[in-house]
C-alpha cells in the first residue's frame, strides 16, 4: 500500500477495524476524541456500531457488554475517563471478557494539562481497579506502531480472554507520521474461541488444559451466568476456597505462561552494552536519539524500547542489563516503571531521568545522565 | 403447544443445578416480581435463547442468577450501560434489565435517563422497596420523606423520585407501575413492556419488611403486603382526584405507551449504517466493501 500521512489517533482506530472490531463506545475527551471521531465514521460503513455515550463509565459498560454479545469492542479515553473506568475494567478482568481500553495519557492529576503528553498512567494501568488480576498494557511509540499494537491488543484480548489496555500519549496520538499500512489480507486476525461441547456441557470459566475457556457469545444456545462476584466454573457465584483459588491460578497462569508471545519489545546494540537506556512511548523517540548521539562519541549504549509495559519484562530488562553499569529509564512522569526497572536490575545502576510538567524529555537530557 | 400448567413453568425456567435457596428473606417481594417476569416472558412464548436477563448490584441484582436465560450480573449501577452494548450487537435478543432503585436511579440514574431518552430497546424492571436492601437499610433516592433509616437515625429530609414520572419525561416509549400485591397486573405490564419495541420501564413497588419496614414500624410482611393494596389507587381514579386525596397514595397503572418513537438499535442501523454505505459506495465501487452482513 502506498504511504498516507496518518495521525496516531487514526492509526488506532485503522488498526482496530483491521483487527475486526465492530463496537466503540466512548465519550470526548482530548487527546483521545480523534480516535472516536475516525469510529463514528468509519465503523458504521463497515456494518459495526459507534456510540456515543453518557459517561466512560457507561462507555466501558457497554463495551464489555458488547463483547459479552460476541463483538470485538473498543473504549478509548484520557487520564480522567480512564480513572472512572477503573471498577468495570476489573470486572472484565473477573468476567475474563474480551476488550480493548485505549488511554492517551494526558498531564494529570485531575484535569492537569489537556493538550501535552505524560505517561502517568503507566501504575494505574496495571494497579487502577481494586483487587489481583492481570492485565496486559501496550505502549506504542510510533504512529505505524500504533496501528500494529492495537491490532495486537485485540488479538490478545481473544486469546486470553482478558482486557488489554493500550497505553498511547498526547503526542503519539496527535502527530501525524506518513505510515505505509500493511496489506489488510496480510494481517493476523484471532478471532472469538469456539466450543465443541454441547450447551448442557459447556463451562464458560471450565478450567480447561489450555488455561483459556472459550467464551460463547450471548445468544447462541448456550445459556449460562457471568457474575463479578467470585464464581465456579459454571459462572455461578461461589465463596468455597476449593473454587476461588483455582480460578484465581488460573487467570494469572493464563498470561504468565505465554509471556513469550505476550512480551513486545525492541533491542538496539544492547548486546555487551555500558549503558542501557530503558524507554517507552514517545519518549522512546528521544531515547533512540540520545542512544545514537553517545555511539557517536565512543560510547557502547544499547537501547531496550518496551511495547509490552504489563506484564513486565522482567527477564527481558535482567538480560538487556546483563553487561550494563548504567541502566537510564526516562519518563513522562516522577518515576513509575522504574520502580519494576530497579526491582529486576537493584537501585544501585538506574539512573532515573523524568519530567511531569507537560514538556518532553529531549535526548540531551538522556545524554546528561549517561555522563 | 407447550405446557401452560402454572406447576411445571418454574421446571422450564428457573436453574436447578444452581445452589439453590436463593438469597432473600422470607417474604420478600423481589421473588414475586422474578415470577411476574417469567409468567410474561412464558405467555409470550418467547426462546430462552434469545432472552437475556442484565442487573446491577443488590438484592434485585440478584435475580439473573436463578434464570436459564442468558444472565449478565454487572457491576453497581451500570445494568442499563451493559446491556445497551449488548443490545446493539444481538438487535434480534429481548434484553431485560432488573435494577432496586439505587442501582437504577442513585448510582445508575444518569444510564437510566439516557437509555430512556434513546429510546433503546430494553425492558427495564426496577424493584422499589424504597431503601438500599442488600446493604442494610440505608436511605435511596425513593426513600418517603420523614423515614428512619440506617443513615437518616433522625429522620430523612430529602424527597423522593417518582420512578416512572422520571422514565416518562426522560422519554421511555412505555411506562407501568405496580406492585407485588396486583401480581397479575404486574404480569400484563411486564408482558407489555417486553412487546414493545422501544425503552420500556416497569416499577415494582416492593417495600422492604427486612430494613425500612422493621426501623418505621410499617408491620410484618404480610402487613406490608396489605399495606399495599390500601394505599394504592389506580390511574383512572387518581386522575379524578385532587391532589390533597392522591398524597402518599401509589398510583398503578400505564403512564406512557407511546407509538411516535422509533427504537434507537433500528433507527442505528437503518438510518446510520445506510448513510454511511451510501458515501462509501461514492468514494469506493461496491464490490471492494467489506463484506460483513448488516444486521437487520
Ligand atoms: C460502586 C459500589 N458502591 C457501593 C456498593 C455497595 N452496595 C451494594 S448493593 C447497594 C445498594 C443496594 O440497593 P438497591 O440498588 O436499591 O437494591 P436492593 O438491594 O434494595 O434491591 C450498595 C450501595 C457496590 N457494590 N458498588
Ligand atoms: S433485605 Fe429487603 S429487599 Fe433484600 S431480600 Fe431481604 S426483604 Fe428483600
Amino acid at each position: 500500500m502506498s504511504p498516507v500521512l496518518m495521525q496516531g489517533d487514526e492509526a488506532c482506530a485503522e488498526g482496530a477495524i483491521a483487527a475486526g472490531c465492530t463496537f466503540f463506545a466512548g465519550y470526548p475527551i482530548t487527546p483521545a476524541t480523534e480516535i472516536a471521531e475516525h469510529m463514528a465514521r468509519r465503523l458504521p460503513q463497515v456494518g459495526g456500531v459507534f456510540i456515543q455515550m453518557e459517561d466512560e463509565i457507561a462507555s466501558i459498560a457497554a463495551v464489555i457488554g458488547a463483547a459479552v454479545g460476541g463483538a470485538k469492542a473498543m473504549t478509548a479515553t484520557s487520564g480522567p475517563g480512564f480513572s472512572l473506568m477503573q471498577e468495570n475494567i476489573g470486572y472484565a478482568a473477573m468476567a475474563e471478557i474480551p476488550c480493548v481500553i485505549v488511554d492517551v495519557q494526558r498531564l494529570g492529576p485531575s484535569t492537569g494539562r489537556p493538550t501535552s503528553p505524560s505517561q502517568g498512567d503507566v501504575m494505574q494501568a496495571r494497579w487502577g481497579t481494586h483487587g489481583d488480576h492481570p492485565i496486559i498494557a501496550l505502549a506504542p511509540a510510533s504512529v505505524r506502531e500504533t496501528f500494529d499494537l492495537t491490532v495486537a491488543a485485540f488479538n490478545f484480548a481473544e486469546r486470553y480472554r482478558t482486557p488489554v489496555i493500550l497505553l498511547m500519549d498526547e503526542v503519539i496520538g496527535h502527530m501525524r507520521e506518513g505510515v505505509e499500512l500493511p496489506d489488510p489480507a496480510a494481517i493476523e486476525r484471532i478471532e472469538r474461541a469456539e466450543t465443541l461441547v454441547p450447551p448442557e456441557w459447556y463451562k464458560p470459566y471450565e478450567n480447561l488444559p489450555s488455561d483459556v475457556p472459550p467464551l460463547i457469545p450471548f445468544g447462541q444456545g448456550y445459556r449460562y451466568h457471568i457474575t463479578g462476584l467470585h464464581h465456579d466454573e459454571r459462572g455461578y457465584p461461589t465463596e468455597r476456597l476449593d473454587e476461588i483459588n483455582p480460578w484465581l491460578e488460573r487467570i494469572f497462569r493464563k498470561i504468565q505462561r505465554n509471556l513469550s508471545d505476550i512480551l513486545l519489545y525492541e533491542e538496539d546494540g544492547v548486546e555487551g552494552a555500558r549503558t542501557l537506556v530503558v524507554a517507552y512511548g514517545v519518549v522512546a523517540r528521544a531515547a533512540r536519539h540520545a542512544v545514537r548521539m553517545a555511539r557517536q562519541r565512543g560510547r557502547k549504549v544499547g537501547l531496550l524500547k518496551l511495547q509490552t509495559l504489563w506484564p513486565f519484562p522482567e527477564e527481558v530488562v535482567e538480560q538487556a542489563a546483563r553487561s550494563a553499569r548504567r541502566v537510564i529509564v526516562p519518563e513522562l512522569n516522577l518515576g513509575q516503571l522504574v520502580l519494576e526497572v530497579e526491582r529486576v536490575v537493584g537501585r544501585e545502576r538506574v539512573r532515573r531521568v523524568n519530567r511531569a510538567d507537560g514538556e518532553l524529555i529531549k535526548p540531551s537530557d538522556i545524554l546528561a545522565a549517561m555522563a | 403447544m407447550r405446557p401452560q400448567r402454572e406447576s411445571r413453568i418454574h421446571e422450564r425456567y428457573l436453574r436447578h443445578t444452581k445452589k439453590f435457596p436463593n438469597i432473600w428473606c422470607a417474604g420478600c417481594g423481589i421473588g414475586i416480581v422474578l415470577g411476574a417476569i417469567i409468567r410474561a416472558v412464558d405467555a409470550l412464548g418467547l426462546d430462552k435463547d434469545e432472552v437475556a436477563m442484565v442487573s446491577g448490584i443488590g438484592c434485585t441484582g440478584r435475580m439473573p442468577v436463578y434464570v436459564d436465560f442468558n444472565t449478565l450480573h454487572t457491576t453497581h449501577g451500570r445494568a442499563l450501560a451493559f446491556a445497551t452494548g449488548l443490545k446493539l450487537v444481538r438487535p434480534e435478543m429481548k434484553v431485560i434489565v432488573v435494577m432496586g432503585d439505587g442501582d437504577a436511579l442513585a448510582i445508575g440514574g444518569n444510564h437510566f435517563i439516557h437509555a430512556a431518552r434513546r429510546n433503546i430497546g430494553l425492558t427495564t424492571i426496577v424493584v422499589n422497596n424504597a431503601t438500599y436492601g442488600m446493604t442494610g437499610g440505608q436511605y435511596s433516592p425513593t426513600t418517603p420523606l420523614g423515614a428512619i433509616t440506617s443513615t437518616t437515625p433522625y429522620g430523612h429530609i430529602e424527597p423522593p423520585f417518582q420512578i416512572a414520572e422520571l422514565a416518562r419525561c426522560a422519554g421511555a416509549a412505555f411506562v407501568a407501575r405496580s406492585t407485588v400485591y396486583h401480581v397479575e397486573e404486574l404480569q400484563e405490564y411486564m408482558t407489555r413492556a417486553l412487546q414493545k419495541e422501544g425503552f420500556s420501564l416497569v416499577e415494582a413497588i416492593s417495600y422492604c419488611h427486612t430494613t425500612i419496614g422493621r426501623l418505621n414500624q410499617w408491620g410484618t410482611a404480610p402487613e406490608m403486603m396489605r399495606r399495599l393494596k390500601d394505599d394504592s389507587i389506580p390511574l383512572s381514579l387518581a386522575e379524578r382526584m385532587s391532589p390533597e386525596e392522591r398524597a402518599g397514595k401509589i398510583i398503578r397503572g400505564i403512564l406512557a405507551d407511546r407509538d411516535d418513537l422509533t427504537e434507537y438499535t433500528r433507527r442505528y442501523y437503518e438510518e446510520v449504517v445506510q448513510r454511511a454505505r451510501r458515501e462509501m459506495e461514492w468514494i469506493v465501487p461496491k464490490s471492494v466493501l467489506p463484506v460483513r452482513a448488516v444486521r437487520e
